[in-house]
């Protein structure tokens, strides 16, 4: 971050990497620095069977050498296909339809296979989103290496390899050379993909959502690294991202695409504390990594603001306890070679409880044992001991149709809503058929009630016969929250319910699930990995790590006043949480 | 990995005499008296039913039958068919044959099939693709008998440019044709195999990758997409040796090949009992190994797998 927050900086090109290049030395005599990358008014568009559909309109930016510039946009917005495009992988249906891509003076636009390829690695390197599936499963991470070294014709020695490595904070490399992407962990996966990407010192680096994949500590680490890196190689970066926090953490310049098209451009800091067009104002606004620092702020301040985004006013408190867990454990037996199995505990000894009428976030990093307490609770994980006592009763202790009832009053709602609704089902049969399961009423009452959850969560009846796949995520996620809604249950657990979903969605949602809790007395545990959305939500707080509760508390207790190293770690690494925005910018 | 194999083994035992009693019992169970296909048309005299009935245990009850076929099997005394000639000898005679129409047609089909289908997959919905995919689809939907004989007619005996059947030889140029013949229809399901994978792993995030890194176009083919397509087409091709190695009886029929089909064929129609029990479980062994050859390949091709 040393570097990120003045826009000054911009200019702060490495004079040495600039000069042995040839192209870049011949201009230097004209004076004023030239963009190494320039997009003039490019279009893309992709032949679909429904015809030609236009991805990306006038999309028009400048990465100066050296500097850090960020493409923030919604998922759809182009940002992507954007900066694919300059490195000519746009996928098979997809071409440049008008416009320009200008490489360090040479438009490259329509350049012949050869030339993109001489230029991919060599003077433009790429690290892309998701380090789960961007490396070849079948090839050691040291070959990945080798092979992008030898075809840019650098030495390609297990040492380069190796130094390749450590460079990009790889510990132990020339051993981990000889590793399968499968033995990395996510943030390893991506130091490597970090090393490919720089491995042959290019000039501009596409970093396309680097770090949405990982954990947020893990994410800080590989960011910092990433940007040490880059200043010490004076590597230009186009960063790609969904989180304006982290655009605005980490880049000079920030571009806001939104349907295809560039809405605003600017220095960061400036976009933030002033954005002009609507949808930047919008997303400014709902930014969870911005928005939770500020009602942090007024709320210090005395003042009431924020109120629709934090619901975490207690709400008339009842007092009693709906769900109390205690001591609870989960091992896993993991099957080791020679048919020996090892223990894996996967929830320690946690305890915690549930209010009714509030909120209860569990937050953890992947691993830490969070969704198994979430499965626990639902009852679709037996426990390996401890209790879990909803309204009094201890659930280990139910029998199967004991079980069932409790699942009237427990619902879920998961995270993907792509993968939790039956792509089969249409919207009401989804809706309607836990009632059908409990049967609950008879069909003209089940669909007055589908009617009416419909019309809870903010979606047209019109609805009810459409399918899955013709909604948007929110719309999906809105269809689950009423089926989960459909048994009038007392608790809903929510596993990651919002992660899925672009950000402005993202506040969409959390408001819903804040006025549905004040309207019908809802109970939520929350299990998410997302601090910033626990800020907006939770009335309490349980931080899990390596399947323990370190700490517990009030929300604003645990924020403001995180008493374990952990729990300040995760707070720091929020992105954009050390950003320091002027009041009025609230 | 060496614990897997032993284990893969041990496996064999079970599958052994679970396969064996089976067909050991098929066959006991066939209607008609056993010597009645030994004597033939003139018919033995009582002495020799009764000698003939001692010598092949049929005087025994089925489970001592059983036992001591199984005794002989694991002396390697694999005993005589009914024509009174060492079944050991016979499967050594017949199965050299066998195994090289089978090892030829396996090169055939893995070679043109993976080939075409790599060509096909790579250029999705165009030409080639499309008339590869219609040919496939006639040589699967079209019996191996019809193409056999029509190959046979044609090439063999129209243009001549390959004997008609196979002499007791059985050279690689007269095995040839029916190579192809044995081949041509898993020819057909690894070409379409082949180009499913490849369409599925052309898109594949790590193949973007890999282009983005500056790899040729060929080296992105060959190293990051053909690679990790091929393990389908490995499994398939695994399961096919097996089967082709238990011999053709329709292709080796058609050209004449003096091959475990045939033979098998023959004894089934003699009603030659230990000599089908013998075959049958020679071939359910030969199955067996060319499915641990596979798994253990696939460990190779996916280094995911392990073998625990």
């Amino acid at each position: 971050m040393s570097h990120s927050i003045n826009p000054g900086t911009g200019a702060g090109i490495n004079p040495g990497a600039a000069a042995d290049h040839g192209r870049a030395a011949d201009r230097a005599s004209s004076g004023a620095p030239a963009p190494l990358l320039e997009l003039r008014d490019l279009a893309i568009t992709f032949a679909t069977n429904n015809g030609d559909v236009q991805a990306v309109r006038d999309a028009h930016l400048t990465v100066m050498p050296g500097e850090t510039v960020a493409i923030v946009g919604e998922s759809g917005s182009g940002k992507s296909t954007t900066a694919l495009a300059a490195i000519g992988l746009l996928p098979g249906n997809g071409r440049v339809s008008s416009g320009s891509i200008i490489f360090d003076g040479e438009d490259i636009t329509h350049a012949s296979e050869k030339r993109i390829v001489e230029l991919r690695g060599a003077s433009i390197g790429m690290v892309p989103q998701d380090p789960m599936s961007n490396l070849n499963p079948v090839w050691k991470i040291g070959f990945q290496v080798r092979e992008t070294l030898r075809a840019n014709g650098l030495p390609s020695g297990s040492q380069d390899v190796a130094k390749v490595l450590a460079e990009a904070g790889l510990p132990d490399a020339e051993s981990r050379a000889n590793q399968y992407p499968h033995e990395f962990s996510g943030g390893m996966r991506q130091r490597a993909l970090i090393a490919i990407g720089l491995s042959c010192r290019p000039r501009l680096l596409i970093a396309d959502e680097p770090t949405s994949a990982l954990d947020v500590t893990v994410q800080r680490q590989i960011l910092d690294h990433l940007d040490t890196m880059t200043e010490e190689l004076g590597t230009a970066v186009l960063l790609i991202t969904h989180d304006l926090g982290l655009a605005a953490e980490r880049a000079h310049k920030v571009i806001v695409m939104y349907q295809g098209q560039v809405v605003e451009a600017g220095p960061a800091l400036e976009l933030l504390t002033n954005p002009r067009h609507p949808y930047t104002q919008k997303l400014v606004a709902s930014a969870p990594s911005i928005a939770s620092r500020r009602i942090a702020s007024a709320k210090k301040t005395g003042e009431v603001a924020g109120d629709e985004l934090a619901p975490s006013e207690p709400r008339s408190p009842q007092h009693d306890t709906v769900i109390k867990v205690a001591e609870l454990t989960k091992v896993f037996k993991l099957r080791g070679s020679w048919g020996r199995s090892t223990d894996f505990t996967a929830v320690d000894d946690v305890s915690f409880s549930v209010t009714r009428g509030t909120t209860t976030a569990v937050v953890g990093e992947s691993g830490s044992g969070k969704s198994t307490v979430a499965r626990m609770v639902l009852g679709l994980e037996p426990v390996t001991s401890g209790s879990i006592e909803f309204d009094g009763v201890d659930l280990t202790t139910l029998g199967r149709k004991e079980l069932f009832d409790f699942r009237r009053r427990v619902q879920p709602i998961f995270q993907d809503p792509y993968g939790s609704l039956d792509p089969m089902y249409n919207i009401y049969r989804t809706i309607e058929e836990p009632l059908r399961v409990h049967s609950i009423g008879n069909g003209k009452s089940r669909e007055k009630k589908v009617r009416e959850l419909l019309d809870q969560v903010a979606l047209p009846s019109s609805m009810m016969q459409r399918f899955p796949n013709e909604l948007s995520g929110g719309q999906r996620q809105r269809v689950a929250i009423a089926r989960a809604l459909a048994l009038d249950p007392e608790v809903v657990i929510c596993d990651e319910a919002v992660s899925a979903l672009d950000v402005l969605v993202q506040a969409q949602i959390l408001n819903l699930l804040a006025d549905l809790q004040s309207e019908l007395g809802l109970s939520y545990l929350f299990i998410t990995h997302d601090l910033a959305v626990v800020r907006q939500i939770a009335d309490h707080v349980a931080v899990m790590e390596k399947g323990r509760l370190v700490e517990q508390g009030t929300t604003d207790s645990v924020f403001d006043n995180p008493q374990t190293a952990y729990t300040q770690a995760l707070l720091a690494a929020i992105p954009g949480a050390g950003l320091v925005l002027p009041p009025e910018a609230a | 990995m060496t614990w897997y194999i032993v284990r893969r083994f041990l496996q064999l035992i079970p599958v052994f005499l679970g396969a064996t009693l089976l067909v050991y019992f098929l066959v006991f169970s066939l209607p008609g008296d056993a010597t009645a296909a030994i004597c033939g048309e003139r018919g033995c005299t009582p002495a020799v039913i009764a000698g003939l009935r001692e010598q092949y245990n049929l005087d025994q009850p089925f489970w001592i039958q059983y036992l001591l076929y199984l005794k002989g099997v694991l002396t390697f005394d694999l005993g005589t068919n009914f024509s009174g000639r060492p079944i050991a000898t016979i499967i050594a005679e017949v199965f050299p044959t066998t195994a090289k129409l089978a090892v030829m047609a396996l090169i055939l089909e893995a070679v043109f099939g993976i080939v075409f289908g790599l060509i096909a997959g790579l250029r999705k919905g165009r030409i080639f693709d499309s008339s590869v995919l219609v040919l496939s689809l006639i040589v699967i939907a079209v019996p191996i008998f019809v193409l056999g004989f029509l190959m046979q007619f044609l090439i063999g005996v129209k243009l001549e440019w390959a004997n008609p059947t196979v002499s007791g030889d059985a050279t690689i140029s007269e095995l040839l044709l029916p190579a192809v013949v044995l081949g041509l229809v898993s020819f057909a399901y690894v070409l379409r195999l082949t180009r499913t994978s490849i369409i599925e792993n052309v898109n594949a995030d790590y193949v973007r990758t890999a282009t983005a890194k500056g790899l040729s176009r060929k080296r992105v083919v060959v190293v990051h997409v053909l690679r990790n397509s091929l393990i389908p087409v490995v499994t398939f091709l695994g399961a096919d040796l097996g089967a082709l190695m238990g011999g053709a009886i329709v292709t080796e029929g058609i050209f004449n090949v003096n091959g475990v089909g045939n033979t098998l064929y023959r004894a089934v129609l003699n009603g030659d009992g230990p000599m089908v029990v013998s075959i049958v479980t020679f071939l359910i062994l030969i199955f067996c190994l060319a499915n641990l050859l596979v798994d253990l390949l696939y460990a190779w091709l996916d280094p995911r797998i392990r073998y625990a």
